[in-house]
């Protein structure tokens, strides 16, 4: 439609928390665990949104929501721009599909490949059996697997062959958005390389708008067009890839950086000067939550929580960071 | 130099299936020194954690293992019985799982096996188990040390279950660790520290440590030795230098070609592949197993390929004696 209309996010998440609640000892009471603390994004069509961040940060959290496989404590999910409620999850679940990380426990292994790619289209109710499998034809097709393999099953194949199998079933039936759960990260760059390279054709052939979510930050920067990082619950930095990587602004983002090992035998692993008290996310540190492993944090970042700057496309929680005088940039203070 | 800690030669592993034999272990050297690193990298279903788990011993009856050598500090692993075997195990030598989950006992806290893994080997209380193992979890980055010895594996996330398994091959501090892809699941800063520690405790302790991983960047920055595996066999072994400057074996140069590498990669630009999948072990296998998939290959590669000298400890398996084109 209208070039407007092409700027109003696909997906935008206000202010979406989660809380568990947690036993610590057989006898004690369950004390809160906030698992995301108001993580507001927005995702626009045809953007890859790279998430990355700590382990236990709330990624998956915030993925299975997405998914409606968890209800979030409060905060809104909008898919282009409607409030989606506890009844849409059908409506959500053919708009978003999932890849998760482990294509060998991600599949039925007594299910046949031709039965898994056509089950969400059963499940939705979507045409008849000659349909179904004629759209079966175009998604092994379409991944670059063998039509062969449609009457195997999953133990006959190979890493790289299951995760194409996934991404069949979460196209089968024309989803918009594609939440990619480390969907590389359980196989070998040999076969990292093609399903990357496979995500990223599918993306220009149908338009497919990805969250991807991922500790390989060379993947990211490769892949994305935007990143978030997350740290304990909260996005502290999202900006355009090109401008993270290029001047990451948030300690905690450089230090991520800073960790990337790249393939360079003439270099060992780096100390990045990160304390060693990680969090813990059932009592959170006070003020910045980041404050303990910070090397720039002063006496204010214990007691208050930074601010939130958001400047042009970028956005940035620290005290120590401001606009700049023309309100386009970030900068420090 | 002393005896290496451990000497491996042509260690081989069969397993029976149903069409056959499946050769998924053919014939593969190697030796490590104390306070040697060596890295074990290469294709998925490459008998990568197969051989970690034959030097382990622990293999199920069901699969043969052969050796010319297979000697652990001096000792034959091949011809240790089992009591003797479960004694170094976890004492002297430790792993760490591939797959945290299936080597946690669910119905046991994280601190009662913890202590188990030093208790079964050390006369301790069990206070002093239990100090040993908050100690551990401090260093391997998992804060609330104390409540987290009272969880069940369930309740903790990937990452923290990975770090309790790394906790816990520390626990005897051992004089080897094989470690299979024991920093995937974990971000990059626990990943850059865990792999500080276990660098740290190695000098320390001046233990070998031989780790499994898919990551070529872990590989370049910590290993003292590489090992290169396609379909059972190692392809091209050298230091972290030689392989990375100058990558031999045509598998070799297609894996450096797959990852992307900030500043040299342009972002969006498809990657390197190897196209074609990995041939059938099962039954004879016989030349190049690289061959179907490799475009330097010629009709001789169907038969015994030699394995090469590329200068010192570095070698690779080809027929060609040099490579003309790069392998896109
Ligand atoms: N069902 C649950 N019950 C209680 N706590 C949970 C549950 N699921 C997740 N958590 C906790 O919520 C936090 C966020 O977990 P989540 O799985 O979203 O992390 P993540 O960022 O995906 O981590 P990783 O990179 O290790 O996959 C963690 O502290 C985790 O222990
Ligand atoms: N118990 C078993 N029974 C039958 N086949 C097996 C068994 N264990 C391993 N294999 C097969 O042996 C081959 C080597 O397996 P291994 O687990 O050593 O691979 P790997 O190199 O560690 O791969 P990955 O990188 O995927 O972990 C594979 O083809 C695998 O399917
Ligand atoms: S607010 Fe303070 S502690 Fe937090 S990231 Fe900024 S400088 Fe560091
Ligand atoms: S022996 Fe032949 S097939 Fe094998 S790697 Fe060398 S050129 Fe390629
Ligand atoms: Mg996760
Ligand atoms: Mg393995």
């Amino acid at each position: 439609m209208s070039g407007m209309k092409n700027r109003e996010p696909v997906l935008e998440l206000t202010n979406i928390t989660k809380t568990y609640q947690v036993k610590q000892g057989m006898f004690s009471k369950p004390k809160p665990l906030q698992a995301l603390g108001g993580v507001s994004l927005r995702i626009h069509k045809k953007d890859v949104l790279g998430l990355v961040g700590e382990s236990g940060c709330g990624k998956s959290t915030l993925a299975k929501i997405l998914l409606g496989l968890e209800r979030p404590t409060s905060g809104e999910v909008l898919v282009d721009g409607k409030e989606i409620g506890p009844s849409d999850r059908q409506l959500l679940a053919r708009r978003i599909q999932p890849i998760f990380q482990d294509p060998y426990s991600s599949l039925n292994p007594r299910k046949s490949i031709e039965e898994i790619v056509s089950l969400p289209l059963v499940v939705h109710n979507i045409g008849d059996s000659a349909s179904r499998s004629q759209a079966v034809t175009k998604m092994l097709d379409l991944v670059g697997l063998p039509e062969r393999v449609r009457r195997g099953y999953p133990g006959q194949l190979s890493g790289g062959q299951r995760q194409r199998v996934a991404i069949a079933r979460a196209l089968v039936i024309n989803p918009e958005i594609v939440i990619c759960d480390e969907p590389t990260s359980a196989l070998d760059v040999s076969i990292q390389s093609q399903i990357l390279n496979l995500l990223a054709d599918l993306r220009e052939e149908l338009g497919l708008t990805y969250l991807f979510i991922s500790h390989n930050l060379a993947v990211v920067e490769h892949l994305a067009t935007r990143v978030a990082v997350m740290y304990l619950g909260r996005i502290v930095e999202e900006s355009s890839a090109a401008d993270l990587f290029a001047g990451p602004k948030h300690p905690y983002t450089r230090a991520l950086l800073d960790s990337v090992l790249t393939p360079d035998p003439s270099l060992s692993v780096p100390d990045i000067h990160l304390g060693a008290t990680f969090p813990n996310p059932i009592s959170p540190p006070s003020g910045c939550h980041f404050h303990p492993r910070c090397p720039i944090a002063t006496d204010l970042c214990a007691s208050k929580a930074p601010p939130h700057i958001q400047a042009g496309a970028s956005h940035v929680d620290c005290h120590f960071y401001k606009k700049s005088a023309d309100g386009l940039s970030l900068q420090p203070v | 130099m002393n005896d290496p800690i451990l000497n491996v030669k042509n260690l081989t592993v069969d397993i029976p299936v149903s069409g056959g034999t499946l050769h998924a272990v053919r014939g593969i050297d190697f030796e490590l020194n104390r306070g040697e690193t060596l890295c074990i990298v290469g294709e998925s279903g490459s008998g990568k954690s197969l051989t970690s788990l034959a030097v382990m011993g622990l293999l199920g009856k069901r699969l043969q293992v052969r050796a010319d050598k297979m000697e652990f500090e001096g000792r034959d692993l091949g011809s240790m019985p089992q009591r003797q075997m479960q004694a170094l195990r976890g004492d002297r030598m430790a792993m760490i799982f591939q797959e945290p989950m299936t080597s946690l006992n669910p119905a046991y806290t994280i601190g009662d096996q913890l202590c188990e893994a030093l208790r079964l080997h050390r006369k301790v209380s069990k206070a002093e188990a239990m100090a040993r193992a908050a100690d551990l979890l401090g260093k391997v980055g998992i804060t609330a040390a104390e409540s987290r010895l009272r969880q069940f594996p369930h309740q903790l996330s990937g990452g923290l279950r990975q770090r309790v398994m790394i906790a816990m091959s520390l626990m005897c501090e051992p004089d080897l660790i094989i470690a299979d892809e024991p920093t995937t699941a974990l971000d990059v800063t626990i990943q850059a520290q865990i792999l500080r520690l276990l660098a740290d405790l190695k000098r320390e302790m001046n233990m070998a440590l031989i780790l499994v991983t898919h990551d070529l960047g872990v590989v370049a920055r910590i290993a003292d030795k590489v090992a290169v595996m396609y379909a059972g066999e190692i392809v091209e072994s050298g230091s972290a230098k030689e392989i990375f400057d100058a990558p031999s074996h045509p598998y070799t140069r297609g894996l450096l070609n797959c990852i992307p590498v900030p500043g040299k990669t342009k972002p969006g630009e498809p990657l390197g592949s190897i196209p074609g999948i990995v041939p059938s072990l099962i039954g004879d296998v016989s030349g190049c197993a690289f061959r179907s998939r490799c475009n330097q290959a010629i009709e001789a590669c169907a038969s015994t390929v030699p394995e090469r000298s590329a200068g010192g400890e570095h070698k690779y398996r080809c027929i060609h004696t040099q490579l003309t084109s790069e392998v896109a």
